[in-house]
């Protein structure tokens, strides 16, 4: 019970904490409006519509309506993978210490962090649906009931990565390597900004191998199934390179979730074997 | 029984002995010291003590419990107060000491009654519902101390309590600790590297090079240094300190513009030093012995007390960027 309450009060601080700094949040908004209105907005024309041929003109997945699941993701991984790292933060200005001197389980310190940024991280995700209506995108009960547990499995298993990489940095200099060198080749290499079709074969090898590519794929299943397109449209997405195909076979939902979830599984016990490490 | 005993207790870092072969117990209710300079080896005792580092040698108990095979039980025993503030900046001072009532345990009937205690007895309690980002640095070393005493711990650590506070907040905690102690009889352990919050404890350890140097009263160690001390400046030092250890077989220990050597009952001495010295002086003085002599008696340096090393100076600073305003030279 005592490890529960320890959860809880570490989990409510995150979630405190996120809320009172409302700046961030707004910032978090800044990267997905470029990313869907300039560079979506731009290359579309461009890049024509994605399921030419397949689906009725005007009913069919432009590139701006194929990035918007992707973006979400995005703004998912960064937003819990940050606030797992901000365990680093909590070190450098002594707050950590509170934290590790108390007579609790060190495991319910790093469950309280990845569930505290798991919470913030669906959040930030759902925030986003606010801009569906703005590219045509419609917004279902049904789709936001599967879409909520399906982003706080994404989220939790990148703040557990995120606690996993915190848990032994000693001070907040390496952030931006992180950034540079971890988060943002796990996203672009994720089909979550480009569809997965002709890709060279180095980089076809990156994304399958990528988690981050089954946390996407489920998320645009599912927008992608609340549009009203025909079933045989969706049936055949994954030969367009709007789906993940492995081995030649079109990795279904229950898949990608399976997969997910078996890398959050691995990260929090990693983050937690990482945690309870001491001197 | 003693509430804190170590025996033999090293630890190293890589190939640096941080702590070399410490013992010492320490009494129930009393308030214990650990005096010496940067780098000595203090707070990695603490951190021995309070869970947060193994040893890599030897033993300590705290309340009767191992440091290493009963970390929950010492954990609930101890309150700490560290050497850099630990407090969350974005929450008040409320929300501070409801997170530790929770990770300590604290039962949820009694929070709110302990807080509004301890918030009273550091006189915060009408800034309760204050962020810690408005606090001075003064008023959250405050908040700390009151944060280690919610759970009614049986030891408090305090390290390092006033490091960088002015001497006006530096006299106001320490009229808490003292209070403390009075009305709980809760012991108490220090490290400090000022001499003058070295005089508040029973009995002072002065630590060194990872060695404890010497444990005893601040009176007793006092006592040590012999005599009184007596500072003079003379026309030509050299002479006066060849004349004053042949004349009057004193030890003389050289400064930089002055000489200074030790004397019982100084007083007395003094007029017949001024008339039978055959070099003119500038100016003497005398004092009665402080910590610091005795420290210099046993190390061969000083600490000196308003000095800090060049590095923390740095950090002060970093820290104060960092955050804004806030840490440093706050006033209550």
């Amino acid at each position: 019970m005592h490890n529960l309450r320890a959860i809880y009060i570490i989990w409510y601080r995150e979630v405190l904490r996120w809320w009172r700094n409302r700046s961030r949040i707004i910032g978090s908004f800044g990267m997905p409006i470029l990313f869907l209105f300039i560079f979506g907005s731009g290359l579309s024309p461009a890049m024509g519509g994605l399921t030419q041929g397949m689906a009725p003109e005007g009913a069919g997945i432009d590139f701006v309506k194929f990035i918007f699941p992707g973006i979400i993701g995005m703004n998912v991984l960064m937003g819990s993978m940050m606030s797992g790292i901000s365990i680093v933060w909590d070190r450098e200005f002594g707050f950590l210490k509170e934290i590790l001197v108390a007579p609790i389980n060190r495991t319910a310190v790093a469950l309280g962090k990845t569930l505290g940024g798991s919470t913030t991280g669906v959040i930030q995700g759902l925030l986003l649906l606010i801009f569906a209506p703005l590219i045509g995108v419609s917004i279902t009960v049904g789709m936001v009931v599967k879409l909520v547990p399906l982003l706080f499995l994404i989220s939790f298993s990148m703040t557990s990565l995120g606690v996993l990489i915190g848990a032994r940095m000693k001070s907040t200099e390496g952030f931006q390597m992180i950034m540079q060198f971890i988060l943002m080749p796990m996203i672009f290499v994720s089909g979550a900004l480009f569809p997965m079709r002709n890709l060279p074969a180095w980089m076809n090898f990156l994304v399958k191998v990528n988690p981050v590519t089954y946390a996407i794929d489920p998320l645009r299943k599912i927008i992608f199934e609340a549009q009203g397109l025909p079933a045989f449209v969706l049936e055949m997405l994954p030969q367009a390179g709007l789906g993940v195909t492995l081995f030649g076979h079109a990795v279904t939902l229950g898949e990608d979730i399976a997969i997910i979830a078996l890398f959050g599984a691995v990260m929090i016990a990693v983050a937690v074997w990482m945690f309870n490490i001491q001197d | 029984m003693a509430i804190i005993e170590v025996k033999n207790l090293t630890r190293k870092f890589g190939d640096l002995t941080a702590v070399d072969d410490i013992s010492f117990t320490v009494e129930e209710g009393e308030i214990f010291g650990f005096l010496g300079p940067n780098g000595a080896g203090k707070t990695t005792v603490i951190n021995v003590l309070c869970t947060l580092l193994k040893p890599t040698s030897g033993e300590a108990w705290l309340n009767g419990y191992h440091v290493v095979r009963d970390q929950a039980k010492v954990r609930r025993s101890i309150g700490l107060v560290f050497q850099e503030p630990s407090l969350d900046d974005q929450l008040t001072a409320e929300e501070n000491l409801n997170f530790h009532a929770i990770l300590y345990d604290v039962p949820a009937g009694a929070r709110a009654k302990r807080m509004e205690e301890v918030l009273k007895m550091v006189e915060l309690y009408d800034r309760r519902k204050d962020f810690i980002k408005t606090f001075s640095g003064g008023m959250k070393r405050r908040l700390e101390i009151a944060r280690g005493l919610m759970h009614y711990p049986r030891v408090l650590f305090l390290d390092e309590p006033t490091l960088g506070l002015d001497p006006q907040t530096r006299n106001l905690i320490w009229e808490y600790i003292l209070q403390l102690r009075e009305r709980e009889g809760i012991t108490i352990f220090l490290t400090t590297q000022y001499m003058g919050e070295a005089e508040y404890a029973d009995r002072i350890a002065i630590i060194d090079y990872g060695k404890i140097v010497i444990l005893d009263t601040p009176d007793n160690l006092r006592g040590l240094v012999g005599g009184d001390i007596i500072t003079v400046k003379t026309m030509d030092d050299r002479l006066a300190a060849q004349e004053i250890s042949q004349r009057f077989g004193f030890q003389v220990n050289e400064g930089e513009n002055d000489l200074h050597f030790e004397v019982q009952r100084g007083e007395e001495f003094i007029p017949r030093f001024v008339e039978q010295l055959p070099v003119e002086i500038l100016s003497i003085s005398l004092r009665r012995p402080t910590l610091d002599d005795v420290f210099l008696k046993f190390t061969g340096r000083r600490i000196r007390d308003e000095e800090l090393s060049a590095k923390d100076q740095w950090k002060e600073r970093m820290k104060s960027r960092h955050r804004g305003r806030g840490h440093g030279r706050g006033h209550p």
